[in-house]
């Protein structure tokens, strides 16, 4: 089906390019919260990237009904993994915030060349 | 119909990414960034990833703005303008960019039955469930008995990550004002958010429990559970003042979900060696090796619940309670 | 059965110092009987939660993961056996059960690592022990530990999320997170281009975590700024078992498959490792800070590792797996007597640390025995891993002669830098005149003195390391075509 074609290469596309928004966010700002800001981004662009590839055509979400014969189900191994990456993905955010509020705290800002130039 | 939606939420998931990037107020960033989670979410939905997307929506567009907004508290509003680099960074992704989507094009494309990914291990996790677990969901199944060692990693993420805020923040700030603030009174003086507020922690904390137990029939399950009835708690010390939410569930009760939890989970796993098993086999739990897997499920499910919701909370705390440089 | 990680996932918090390195002695001590099993030649695998792979996460231990379980326990236990006095001193009484409790954290997560054989299992395990290592850098007195830490964290954090990016690639294609699933099942895919950004994204995000140069920015700052314990055991294995995953990924996974890989890896890794080695010793030489300067020095000791890797021979293979354990017992031993140093003097610079020999001789006479093995003087362990790599080179060819000046050049770099602290330590002019000998605590002294002397046994007994790195090298041979 072309529709459903050219969605699944914009799903890609689109991961693609969040991707990419997000790692130049964490390269080019100074700012340490907007770098972690970026990582989240990042980091949801490839959830996205996961979830895309479990989708069956006519398929619906894995909870086996019972009674219903035939039914196809999308794919529920991507929706473990990206279960668990989601949960990595805030642990490590609020480790990255809780560094980030400390140096605030020893250097009095939060900008990445200004730390620098401080030591 | 739902292509055209698919498309359209997909769109506005770049142009919010891009606003985010671009946006020098750092709370309004952060706010884009919750309905950035939520866009996500409605598409996780769409693709069929209803766990996850309640997950994505309990934790990212919940916990993790609560965590931003309270390191934003504690730190800058305002980023401030910085120069140069950022011609070779945008090159520098344009290329990665550009790399991606050019191996776009030998992927499967999108739902096709016949994909790599859907043979092999899928269709026998769908098949095999009923007869060796027996619980409709099958995302459940995978993760807390196929896959069941990953989650137990997963929880001591969680932990890792409680443990580490608890010990970077560990350490007194700077400067304590001359006199100590009197605790934060919440939002007492406002009608409105007390009066809906109340109304609504009850029943958040009773879905959180509702998706704990019901995790096995439905979309739900031990994180996102954890992660709602974190954000009851939340709510409540957003209303009452941290103080008393601290009063309600002290910080002992709080240690003691998250050491426990991750014990509970290791627990089974070695009760099931102990009684002849693999680690985390948990059909010799029981005479009826269904019975004994659906047990397992049950009690581990209860320990990462408990222990997301009790390092979620810890972290809250440890971020609140810190007194803002002046 | 493969009880390690089991035991080595205990974690109640609040452990005290005891009982966080009594964990860590049943850990290596489980290691020691894994790698006695191993010996005899088969590969220990087990099925979790009963399920057989694919569906369920196996583990597998064969002569390379006994060889890095080894180092990791080791250094884990050696590190925590010494730590108590030089952590009293950094860190603040009340959070240090929450320091340990992270320790063993990291500790367990790099043994995951390496018992492991699905592929997101490596991912979550990584995860762990990366976490725990930034909350442990965090540790560090100086507040410049804190940006170091930050830093490390968004790189270590792409690096993982790129290595994700690739494994769900290679998902896409093959249907299989089971790395031996995956060899199989990487025949029947068609497509090549898939897989060829997928081994990009893995190899450059394994590479970020293991500091291959140039992505190796995060790691002197950080090593430097970590407490002084935690240096000598992020040093002695962190790294390594990035390159453990990559090397494993790469032949493995990737090796049979892909036409063109061999000339991809070496074309693409060998130039890497060659600048990595070169440049890092290069900048050792001119460092004035002695954990910098250390710090740096094991960005080339990396290099030679990846060197190693990149010949595609069973003795390139051999060379790296024996530095792996030769360079974790020099760096280690280092580091252990930089802690020493620390005791009585808080400024670790070189040109603060003159004389320091008269003062502590025991401390500087084993930090001379592990700067030997680092520079692979004959007669100590770093000798042998050279000495490998130097064979391996001569038998690439041609080429081999350029490599082997490139191994004899940054190895007399190595003597410099070596030699500098050397000279200060015993030959520089120390600025208070009544010395009197005060020793580290004897604690941290007998550690350090312990794993001298490995260096020394291992450099003229070098059997048991030797058998265990052959014995991987043709095991990684093996799934080549």
């Amino acid at each position: 089906m072309k529709l459903l074609e050219l969605l699944g290469y914009f799903n890609y596309w689109v991961f693609a390019i969040t991707l990419v928004i997000g790692l130049y966010a964490v390269i080019s700002k100074a700012n340490l919260i907007k770098k972690l800001i970026g990582l989240s981004i990042f980091q949801s662009a490839v959830f996205l990237m996961y979830i895309t590839m479990d989708k069956v055509e006519g398929g619906t979400a894995p909870i086996i009904q019972a009674g219903v014969e035939d039914q196809i189900y999308s794919n529920p191994l991507p929706q473990v993994l990206i279960l668990t990456a989601i949960v990595v993905g805030v642990s490590t955010l609020a480790l990255g915030l809780a560094i980030v509020v400390r140096i605030n705290e020893r250097y009095g800002t939060i900008e990445e060349h200004e730390i620098l130039d401080a030591d | 119909m739902i292509f055209v939606f698919a498309l359209f939420l997909l769109t506005l998931l770049v142009i919010t990414a891009i606003a985010i990037v671009r946006s020098e107020n750092l709370f309004v960033s952060v706010m884009l960034t919750s309905i950035f989670s939520l866009l996500m979410a409605a598409n996780f939905f769409i693709l069929d990833a209803a766990d996850v997307a309640l997950t994505e929506a309990a934790v990212g567009a919940g916990i993790t703005t609560v965590i931003f907004l309270s390191a934003l508290a504690l730190t800058a509003e305002r980023e401030k303008r910085r120069a140069g680099g950022q011609l070779v960074a945008l090159g520098a992704v344009g290329i990665l960019a550009a790399l991606i989507i050019y191996a776009t094009f030998d992927k499967p494309r999108l739902g096709d039955p016949e994909a790599p990914v859907h043979q092999h291990v899928a269709p026998w996790y769908l098949e095999k469930t009923p007869e060796y677990i027996d619980i409709p969901n099958v995302v459940t199944a995978i993760l807390s008995s196929y896959r069941g060692y990953d989650t137990l990693g997963e929880v001591f993420v969680v932990f890792t990550a409680c443990i580490g805020v608890l010990f970077i923040l560990g350490v007194k700030p700077p400067e304590q004002p001359a006199d100590r603030t009197a605790e934060s009174g919440g939002l007492r003086h406002h009608l409105i958010p007390q009066v809906v507020g109340r109304l609504l922690v009850p029943f958040i904390v009773l879905f959180g429990l509702y998706t704990q137990f019901h995790g096995e029939y439905g979309p739900g399950g031990g994180f996102q559970a954890g992660a709602i009835i974190a954000t009851g708690v939340i709510l409540y010390a957003l209303l009452e003042g941290e103080g008393e939410a601290l009063r309600a569930v002290p910080r002992s009760v709080l240690l003691g979900l998250v050491v426990g939890g991750a014990l509970l989970f290791g627990g089974v796993g070695i009760v099931c060696m102990l009684m002849g098993g693999a680690f985390l086999d948990y059909s010799v739990l029981s005479a009826d090796p269904v019975w004994g897997q659906q047990l397992g499920i049950i009690i581990i499910e209860a320990g990462v619940g408990m222990a997301v919701c009790g390092a979620l909370l810890s972290i809250f705390h440890a971020f609140a309670a810190r007194q803002s440089q002046p | 059965m493969l009880s390690a990680p089991l035991i080595i996932l205990l974690q109640p918090r609040g452990l005290a110092w005891a009982g966080a390195t009594a964990v860590a002695l049943l850990s290596f001590a489980i290691a020691v009987a894994l790698t006695i099993a191993v010996l005899g030649g088969q590969t220990q695998v087990y099925a979790m939660g009963g399920w057989p792979a694919p569906y369920g996460i196996e583990l597998a231990v064969d002569s390379f993961s006994a060889l890095v379980l080894l180092v990791v326990t080791g250094a884990g236990a050696g590190a925590l056996l010494a730590a108590r006095p030089s952590i009293d001193q950094q860190i603040e009484h009340q959070r240090q059960p929450l320091f340990y409790s992270a320790w063993l954290l990291a500790m367990s997560g790099l043994a995951g690592i390496v018992v492991a054989a699905d592929a997101f299992n490596i991912f979550v395990f990584m995860e762990i022990s990366s976490l725990a290592s930034y909350v442990l850098i965090a540790g560090g007195p100086d507040r410049r530990a804190l940006p170091a830490v930050f830093k490390y964290l968004i790189m270590g954090t792409i690096g993982a999320t790129f290595y994700l990016i690739g494994v769900g690639l290679i998902y896409m294609m093959t249907g299989t997170l089971n790395l031996a699933d995956m060899e199989a099942r990487l025949g029947d895919v068609t497509e090549l281009n898939p897989i060829l950004v997928a081994a990009g994204f893995i190899t450059i995000g394994l590479a970020l975590k293991a500091a291959v140069f140039p992505l190796h920015v995060w790691l002197p700052n950080a090593y430097t700024q970590a407490p002084h314990m935690i240096t000598v055991f992020l040093a002695a294995c962190a790294t390594k078992v990035a390159i453990y995953v990559l090397i494993r990924f790469d032949y493995m996974v990737f090796q049979a498959k892909l036409d063109d890989h061999e000339a991809q890896f070496a074309l693409f890794l060998m130039p890497l490792a060659i600048l990595g080695i070169l440049v890092a010793s290069a900048v050792a030489m001119f460092e004035g800070h002695l954990k910098r300067l250390l710090a740096t020095s094991s960005v080339a000791q990396i290099g030679y590792i990846l060197l190693g890797a990149s010949f595609v021979s069973e003795s390139g293979l051999a060379a790296s797996a024996m530095h792996i354990f030769n360079h974790a017992l020099a760096k280690g031993g280092l580091f252990l007597a930089v802690a020493c140093l620390a005791f009585h003097y808080s400024d670790l610079r070189l040109d603060q640390l003159g004389g320091a020999a008269k003062r502590m001789p025991f401390t500087c006479a084993a930090l001379v025995v592990c700067g030997f093995s680092l520079i692979g003087i004959p007669g100590t362990a770093g000798f042998i891993s050279k000495w490998l790599l130097i064979t391996a080179a001569l038998e690439t060819g041609p080429m081999g002669w350029l490599l082997v000046a490139v191994i004899l050049v940054s190895s007399l770099m190595a003597v410099v830098y070596i030699w500098r602290i050397v000279e200060k330590l015993y030959f520089g002019a120390p600025d208070q005149d009544d010395i009197a000998v005060s020793e580290a605590p004897l604690q941290l002294l007998l550690v350090t003195w312990l794993v001298a002397l490995l260096n020394i046994g291992f450099g003229l007994f070098p059997t048991v390391p030797l058998t265990l790195a052959n014995a991987s090298a043709t095991v990684l041979m093996g799934y080549s075509g």
